[in-house]
């Protein structure tokens, strides 16, 4: 029973991280109804900017995020009027291509860089012990920053004016447009907000699991599944979506072969897209 | 639709492909041009899809690697001919693809193309747990299964041809589509589907049925691939890269054209063909594709096709 009790705890602290990783997602979807499959690319980057902070300049591990959050906001601004700004508007078809050559370009160079070999970055803090089981420090810290962030993301959607301005433009552009609200910029800056969680997400899945160049998709599938489950557009619903999937991979882990989680993930993904397409926990759009 | 040049063409041109590397004894060209077919076949079928009913699949490779594995479950365990059971594979894949788009085709845009990702990725699973089909090692077939077609080495000849035949028939197929009546409810879709659905289309059978039929082509040729290679295993099968070129491919030549992809497809092929061989790009081939597919995305969403229609307006009466 107590396994059972520890399995959960452990697929909330994981679920959480996903969580962070999805919101990224979403947020992009909410706002300008583009999905961006540069998405697992720009956790990889994450995972690397972890891994470069670490063995490069020697700081702490945790010090990665933050910088992340920075430089994949630039990225993400960046990326908005080099690939995104011209498909808005344009048939979705387009800015799906559009961020998937993105993808192909940032998985090609870090292929080039640091080839396909697995990295792995050890960082160590003092876990939890609670009977038989412990709750390791890494992903204790991962599931609080996860839920920071998320918490500063809140306060930014809803206690700023920039928040407010992305909330706006979310649910009507144009008559944001025409409330004197410059939608463009608004466009670019809740893209490098999103591109900013992806790879902050990134930077802590890689304290948690050893990486590659290409880890990013399995993330970036989750990452759908989660927004599946959560709602796709719904910010909050990404962290309880999250949690969801950490809570099915640690109940389902004892009771079947591991490589059958990932069947009973994409059957979820493609059963839920169809069953509830807004989303399970399908709250007020944010 | 025999009475206008474009069929002829289409023929013509395959012949040509056909006969080339038999003329010439060129073992190499032949393997060149075999790989360029399979991705004009994967990327004409791909076109129904995004070409003329607007909807991406990303997923499209299943239906190749699917297929791969029917056909040569059938040969190895069951010693059926090639072609029987290439065909079965067909068959049985278009009826798994009619099941599955009755179900994933209620979504639309972008959340059918998510969708396609979640198939591709549980199918590539669920096989690599598939006990009969070899798990993660796949099936490798012995060498006396080449022996109904003469052996190995005439074997090749005929995957070959087998191989062309099924490119100019995805061609005709694509072009025998756009013509029909089918085909102008396809294109009504594409352009605006609550429109289409007013004016009568029944958009759901439409759309699942040309999302089965989209996969019967790729799935046999799969089956005649995957022979050819003698070996079938997850990885290779069910590449979610190749699916994206196919993409690529499709969007390079122009959607919604019947050469278009086929020009698309084999451009690209010879363009990675190069970038493979010389050595400072080796590296960088997703680089390059990436740059490629973003720079027609943003700037000529027309691909080639739509730059030859508009310097050469007369082209549209003889290539479509």
């Amino acid at each position: 029973m107590i396994g059972i009790v520890a399995s959960i705890i452990d697929g909330v602290l994981i679920g959480s991280v996903y969580g962070l990783a999805a919101m990224g997602l979403t947020l992009i979807w909410g706002v300008m109804k583009v999905i961006n499959l540069a998405h697992g690319a720009i956790i990889m980057l994450g995972m690397f900017m972890l891994y470069l902070i670490v063995t490069a300049l020697g700081l702490p591990a945790y010090s990665a995020t933050p910088v992340m959050i920075a430089v994949g906001f630039v990225l993400g601004v960046a990326l908005y009027w080099i690939a995104v700004h011209r498909m808005i508007g344009r048939p979705e078809l387009m800015s799906l291509l559009a961020t998937f050559s993105v993808n192909m370009v940032l998985i090609g160079l870090g292929t080039a860089w640091w080839s396909t070999s697995p990295y792995n970055v050890p960082v160590s803090i003092a876990g939890v012990t609670w009977g038989r089981y412990t709750f390791t420090g890494t992903h204790i810290t991962a599931a609080i920053l996860a839920v920071l962030i998320a918490g500063l993301l809140y306060l930014l959607l809803y206690r700023t004016r920039v928040g407010k301005a992305i909330r706006a433009v979310a649910n009507n552009r144009d008559a944001a447009e025409l409330a004197g609200i410059p939608t463009t910029q608004v466009l670019s800056f809740a893209f490098g907000l999103g591109v900013a969680l992806a790879g902050a997400s990134g930077t802590l899945i890689a304290t948690l699991f050893p990486f590659t160049v290409l880890s990013g998709e399995a993330y970036q599938l989750k990452s759908f599944v989660v927004t599946v489950l959560g709602g796709l557009g719904n910010p909050a619903g990404a962290l309880l979506g999250g949690i969801a999937l950490g809570l099915i991979e640690g109940l389902a882990t004892p009771f079947m072969p591991v490589s059958w989680i990932p069947i009973v993930e994409f059957g979820l993904f493609v059963f839920c897209l169809i069953a509830f397409p807004r989303g399970i926990f399908a709250f007020s759009k944010a | 639709m025999w009475y206008r040049p474009f069929p002829w063409l289409i023929v013509g041109a395959a012949l040509v492909y056909a006969l080339l590397p038999y003329f010439t004894d060129n073992v190499q060209l032949r393997e060149s041009l075999l790989l360029a077919a399979i991705y004009i076949i994967l990327a004409s079928n791909l076109n129904l899809m995004i070409g003329y009913a607007g909807y991406v699949n990303f997923g499209n490779i299943v239906f190749f690697g699917l297929g791969g594995y029917v056909c040569l479950y059938l040969v190895n365990d069951f010693q059926w001919p090639l072609v029987l059971a290439a065909l079965v594979g067909g068959v049985a894949v278009s009826a798994v693809a009619l099941l599955f788009g009755l179900g994933i085709l209620r979504l639309r845009g972008a959340f059918f193309a998510l969708a396609t990702i979640g198939v591709n990725q549980a199918i590539a699973q669920l096989v690599t747990n598939f006990e009969p089909w070899g798990g993660a090692t796949g099936i490798y077939l012995s060498l006396d299964a080449y022996g109904p077609l003469g052996g190995p080495l005439q074997a090749l000849w005929i995957t070959y041809l087998l191989i062309v035949a099924l490119m100019a028939v995805s061609l005709l197929a694509s072009y025998a589509i756009r013509n029909s009546k089918f085909g102008l409810g396809l294109l009504a879709i594409g352009q605006n589907e609550d429109a289409a659905a007013v004016l009568g289309v029944p958009t759901p059978l439409y759309k699942a049925l040309i999302y089965s039929a989209s996969a019967f082509l790729p799935a046999v040729a799969g089956g005649i691939y995957f022979f050819k290679s003698g070996i079938i295993e997850p990885t290779s099968a069910f590449n979610l890269q190749t699916s994206i070129e196919a993409i690529v491919m499709v969007m390079l030549g122009g959607a919604g054209t019947i050469l278009g992809p086929a020009l698309g497809a084999f451009l690209y092929e010879e363009l990675r063909g190069y970038l493979l061989t010389a050595e400072t790009f080796s590296h960088f081939q997703l680089v390059i594709a990436g740059v490629l597919l973003l720079l027609i995305v943003q700037f000529v969403p027309g691909g080639l096709m739509g730059l030859i229609y508009r310097r050469l307006p007369r082209m549209r009466k003889i290539l479509e």
